[in-house]
């Protein structure tokens, strides 16, 4: 599996007057053509700061970030960065630029130099794939946070981007709206094949990643598939973190003797696993 | 209350109005602003309101919605009709109390002036409920090109107007926000006189600025994040082409700017 983005020895630091602040320190990190990345760490372990490294919003103060092969540092390749590496931001109301659901997800293909009737066939796939067609002709500010948010994937995919950074793009939007996106963001890695790097700090979302990256005070903590990450207890309790609500689930009925497999850590898996044990004790 | 804005708010629709292409309605809706000033009697100005109901039938805007957008400028209305009523000195006096005078000149202004003002407010109004901001920011776009020649950043602006236009609902539900946080502080933001409520609104306004300034920072980023670079190599989705509907209408209004003159020069003008 080829790297789509490279990160070399990077670090980070927001100087303000009185003090250089240390966000993120050399870190060394691949994200993989095609895969499912979680990115996942408490309050001010850098993770946001790394999001905004990958496609040249920040650059690194020391070290390279590399976009197939192109250094972000580099400022003639910024536009080709970016068409390669889209962002959905946390507030879904801050990245909406048009006043028509359609027109905002044109925003982006339009400023690509897209001819006119390609961008209105790239629209209605990128619409339809996040589910949000039949609002193609809706007002953003009277949908709801998660399908506004949809509408902002939408935006980026109609850029046809290589790779999306979901930049705690389910912290603002209420779980019923958290869980589309992420149903959304599933589909566009498996189906459409997107690289997808999702930072956030529910673990429940991590777990439906194929790797996680745990961020600490700046540097990678650990590095993994959810189950590895979340087997880890000591790890979890030095990072701050909590299992998601399954896996906590999961280990309790473990500590009181019912045998459950390593990987359960979303309710789907939980559910499939207590109906696999409760068939096993001949209960069902 | 707030909401009742209504810049901006589009309805929805398929009506001919709708359809027409944003260039001609805005030009359109100029040409009728100048050309209802140019009325001086009942003909003329008749005929511009019998137009006016013509273009609301054509857009299927319902007039409980044209009934609203008038009624921020009611208060103006009555102004301008009752300074005119009894500030023209001309014509035969028809009533006199005092020092006030009522001339027939004077009745005659009043009506021209409340008429000209609500057809006026009514067709910029219809101009907003049938065109997208998108379209219309898009039209004017085109419009002022000409303007790049020298050096007019026509884009810049056009883009500015769309921002502006998207953030109106997204500000006024700010407001709302911080209004009730800081009601529920305690905050009295409704009694007290003018002066008074002015200065209790001071605790609204710094944070709704200071969120705006952070929005416009977000959005930025956002749009950087986007490509875009202005308006050098941009291609836009919605080609404005113009159709029949448009040349029909065009012609219409030619029709209408010709009668008006015609109707002014064969009747005498009351005003």
């Amino acid at each position: 599996m080829d790297t789509i983005i490279q990160l070399r020895n990077v670090s980070f630091a927001y100087e303000t007057e009185e003090e250089k602040n240390l966000a993120v320190q050399g870190v060394d990190l691949d994200v993989r053509r095609g895969e499912f990345l979680a990115v996942v760490g408490h309050n001010g372990s850098g993770k946001s700061t790394l999001a905004k490294l990958f496609n040249a919003i920040l650059l690194p103060t020391e070290g390279h970030v590399l976009v197939e092969g192109m250094d972000t540092s580099d400022e003639e390749k910024v536009y080709e960065i970016r068409r390669r590496v889209g962002m959905v931001f946390q507030n879904p109301d801050n990245q909406i630029v048009a006043t028509i659901v359609e027109d905002d997800v044109a925003f982006g293909p339009e400023n690509l130099g897209v001819p006119p009737a390609e961008i209105r066939a790239r629209v209605d796939e990128a619409l339809r794939a996040v589910g949000m067609y039949e609002y193609r002709l809706y007002e953003p500010h009277k949908l709801s946070g998660g399908q506004k948010q949809r509408v902002a994937v939408a935006g980026i995919i109609a850029m046809r981007t290589d790779c999306v950074i979901f930049d705690e793009s389910t912290a603002m939007i209420d779980p019923k709206g958290r869980r589309e996106v992420l149903e959304t963001v599933r589909k566009l890695n498996r189906e459409l094949g997107i690289t997808v790097v999702f930072i956030t700090h529910f673990m429940e979302e991590a777990a439906l990643a194929d790797r996680v990256v745990v961020m600490d005070s700046g540097t990678i903590a650990a590095e993994g598939t959810p189950a590895q990450i979340f087997a880890d207890t000591a790890l979890l309790q030095r990072t701050g973190l909590e299992l998601p609500p399954a896996a906590q689930l999961a280990r309790t009925l473990r500590e009181h003797g019912v045998e459950l497999p390593d990987e359960t850590l979303t309710p789907e898996q939980c559910a499939d696993a207590l109906f696999r044990a409760a068939q096993k004790a001949g209960v069902v | 209350m707030i909401r009742d804005i209504t810049i901006g708010q589009y309805l929805s629709g398929t009506s001919f109005m709708h359809k027409l292409d944003a260039r001609v309605k805005i030009v359109c809706t100029f040409a009728y602003i100048i050309t209802i000033f140019l009325c001086k009697n009942f003909w003329s100005l008749g005929l511009m309101v019998a137009f006016a109901a013509l273009m609301t039938l054509l857009s299927r805007v319902p007039v409980r919605m044209l009934l609203r957008s008038l009624r921020p400028v009611a208060f103006i209305l009555l102004f301008t009709a009752v300074l005119n009523l009894f500030y023209t000195k001309t014509g035969s006096v028809l009533f006199q109390w005092k020092f006030l005078i009522l001339t027939d000149k004077g009745l005659y202004t009043a009506v021209f002036m409340a008429v000209r003002i609500l057809s006026l407010v009514s067709v910029s109004a219809l101009l907003t409920y049938t065109t997208t901001p998108t379209a219309l920011t898009d039209g004017i776009e085109k419009l002022l090109s000409p303007l790049k020649l020298i050096k007019v950043p026509v884009h810049s602006l056009a883009m500015m107007m769309t921002l502006a236009l998207r953030f109106i609902p997204t500000l006024i539900e700010e407001i709302d926000r911080i209004m009730s946080a800081q009601k529920a502080r305690g905050a009295d933001l409704e009694t007290g006189g003018f002066i008074q409520r002015a200065k209790a609104l001071l605790p609204v306004l710094i944070p709704l600025f200071v969120s705006a300034f952070r929005r416009a920072y977000e959005l930025a980023f956002a749009m950087e994040c986007r490509c875009y670079r202005g308006g050098e190599g941009r291609t836009r989705m919605k080609q404005m082409k113009l159709g029949v509907r448009d040349a029909v209408t065009a012609v219409c209004f030619v029709l209408l700017i010709a009668g008006v003159v015609l109707l002014g020069r064969f009747f005498p003008a009351v005003i």
